[in-house]
């Protein structure tokens, strides 16, 4: 009995000296691997032009129907995008997403990224649908150095995913 | 003598021993159970109607969603089915890396499941807290391969979505190395531990009979004495040329399915250690460059199944020729390995159900769908 019992309590002592595995989030926080899907970020080019074309293929390639694509016409003194048309409205309902990662397949023009942004809780369901304004980055991230999706490239999936509209 | 009078009490849906949502009617005569009844379907979401409604890819996510602790096992069996119906070559490297990523699978979900049994058996958390600690290195491997730690989605027909990053060998090798080490302390801890036995042993029998009538598959099944394992029955993807071995329980009690599963956590590793010595080191050959996403089968069926860890995960699938399928079925082995619970339980204390249970290892995304 009290030889079982200090068999028992080896193992718990022998544990005492092991470094915790465990991090004390979140004042800790495990940094993501590289190939992370989280928050999706709509980006630019490096002259500050939206990728987005407003083709709405993220959308038809979305299994959970979450994104919202309005596209209007770029005209020469209101160019948006390089193309005939940019998103007008562009919404993700984080509530349906299941972060698959399809949008970013689907893109042609490499706009829609899932970034590793994990944090995504909120008080209110509205607050769910992430407007275009949230998810562009701001738009002096795409002067200067190469936008982060060109040096992201690695981060694609080889084959392009088609889709039949 | 006592006249006893039989009474009805309700195990769950809302009960932390029942793995999920799930309701268990029992009729106990003093202590001792004299019939079950299990209640599904507090976690229906539709699955298979929701599939028929999108294209065969955007499947691939969902399928995820089944039994969330084996997305990998799940987006198999489905990619198998597809690539059946269609007719699409897989590469070799890439069905290496597929069984890699399901043997991982297994060992992770063993890890989780045992801990969770001896939890449901009244010894907290420690036990749970080890299986965990080995589950998230695993979950970490996946993370950086997939980009998700569980819902991976990381098969395409023809492979898997892309080739691993790097560092995911020597990481690998790492972790088998230092596998055997928990394999044995759990074990060590175990294997002749007082609570474990008296909870365990002579518990929950099924027996080959009966397990055989309820068509129970995985280590239920083999538990049961049944050395039926898929992987070897029907070799599918490159299982034939791999060395393993398939442990079989004598009883059929819940300490038999628990021994099944260690041992198949070290089998696992086995396969795994062939799978980097027979790694094609073909850069690119993860996925096949002519096939098609947006696959549009022709008219037939088909019926693919794999081992997954909980049991045989079967997909049946039927084209009419669109890009979306007209029928699809899944044969969830949890769902199955569930149904001879009720006679599983009969005769013993009521105290049981809850360690019965958590032996069959069921994962309620999968039995409600
Ligand atoms: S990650 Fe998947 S579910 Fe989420 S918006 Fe993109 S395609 Fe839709
Ligand atoms: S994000 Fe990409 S796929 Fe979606 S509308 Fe814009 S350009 Fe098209």
């Amino acid at each position: 009995m009290i030889g079982q019992l200090l068999k028992g309590l080896r193992t718990t002592f022998g544990y005492i000296f092991t470094q915790p595995v465990t991090v004390q989030y979140p004042e800790v926080k495990r940094p993501v691997r590289e190939r992370f899907r989280g928050r999706h970020e709509l980006k630019r080019f490096a002259d500050g032009k939206e990728r987005c074309i407003g083709c709405s293929l993220c959308a038809a390639a979305c299994p959970a129907d979450a994104i919202l694509v309005v596209p209007a016409e770029n005209t020469p003194d209101h160019q948006v995008s390089y193309g005939e048309r940019y998103a007008a409205t562009y919404e993700i309902n984080m509530l349906r997403c299941i972060f698959c990662g399809y949008c970013e397949d689907a893109c042609p023009t490499n706009a829609i990224v899932l970034e590793h942004q994990y944090e995504l809780s909120f008080y209110d369901r509205r607050d769910s649908i992430y407007t275009k304004e949230m998810l562009l980055v701001p738009e002096d991230q795409g002067h200067g150095d190469a936008p982060p999706i060109l040096t992201q490239l690695e981060r694609r999936p080889s084959p392009p995913a088609q889709i039949d509209l | 003598m006592l006249k006893t009078e039989e009474l009805q009490i309700n195990i769950g849906p809302q009960h932390p021993s029942t793995h999920g949502v799930f309701r268990m009617i029992v009729t106990v005569d003093g202590e001792t159970i004299t019939d079950l009844k299990p209640v599904f379907g507090y976690l229906h979401r539709n699955h298979e109607q929701i599939a028929e409604q999108n294209t065969y890819l955007q499947n691939m996510p969902y399928t995820d969603r089944l039994d969330y602790f084996n997305s990998m096992a799940n987006n198999q069996a489905y990619a198998m089915a597809v690539e059946q119906l269609v007719g699409i070559e897989v590469p070799e490297r890439a069905e290496y890396l597929r069984v890699m990523m399901v043997e991982l699978t297994r060992i992770l979900n063993h890890a989780g499941a045992l801990g969770f049994l001896i939890n449901d058996m009244g010894m907290w958390q420690t036990q749970l807290a080890f299986g965990m600690r080995e589950r998230e290195k695993i979950l970490d491997l996946f993370e950086s391969a997939s980009g998700a730690r569980l819902m991976c989605n990381y098969f395409r027909f023809g492979g898997v979505v892309r080739d691993l990053p790097p560092d995911f060998i020597p990481r690998l090798k790492e972790l088998l190395q230092a596998m055997p080490a928990f394999v044995d302390e759990l074990e060590r801890l175990l294997r002749e531990n007082e609570i474990l036995m008296q909870r365990a042993e002579g518990i929950g029998i099924l027996p080959r009979d009966l397990a055989l009538a309820y068509s129970v598959s995985g280590p239920v099944l083999r538990g049961s004495g049944i050395p039926y394992d898929v992987r070897k029955a029907e070799p599918y993807s490159v299982y034939d040329r791999f060395d393993f071995d398939v442990p079989v329980g004598t009883v059929g009690d819940v300490y038999d399915r628990f021994l099944v599963r260690i041992e198949e956590m070290r089998q696992s590793r086995r396969i795994l250690q062939q799978v980097i010595e027979q790694l094609p080191d073909a850069q690119g050959g993860h996925i096949n460059p002519k096939a098609r996403q947006n696959v549009r089968p022709p008219v037939g069926d088909v019926y693919a199944r794999i081992e997954s860890p909980k049991g045989e995960l079967g997909f049946y699938l039927v084209s009419d020729g669109s890009g979306k399928p007209y029928r699809y079925k899944v044969r969830a082995p949890s769902f199955i390995n569930l149904t001879p619970l009720g006679d599983m339980c009969r005769g013993y204390k009521v105290a049981d159900v809850v360690v019965i249970l958590g032996s069959i290892d069921i994962v309620m995304g999968e039995v409600d769908r």
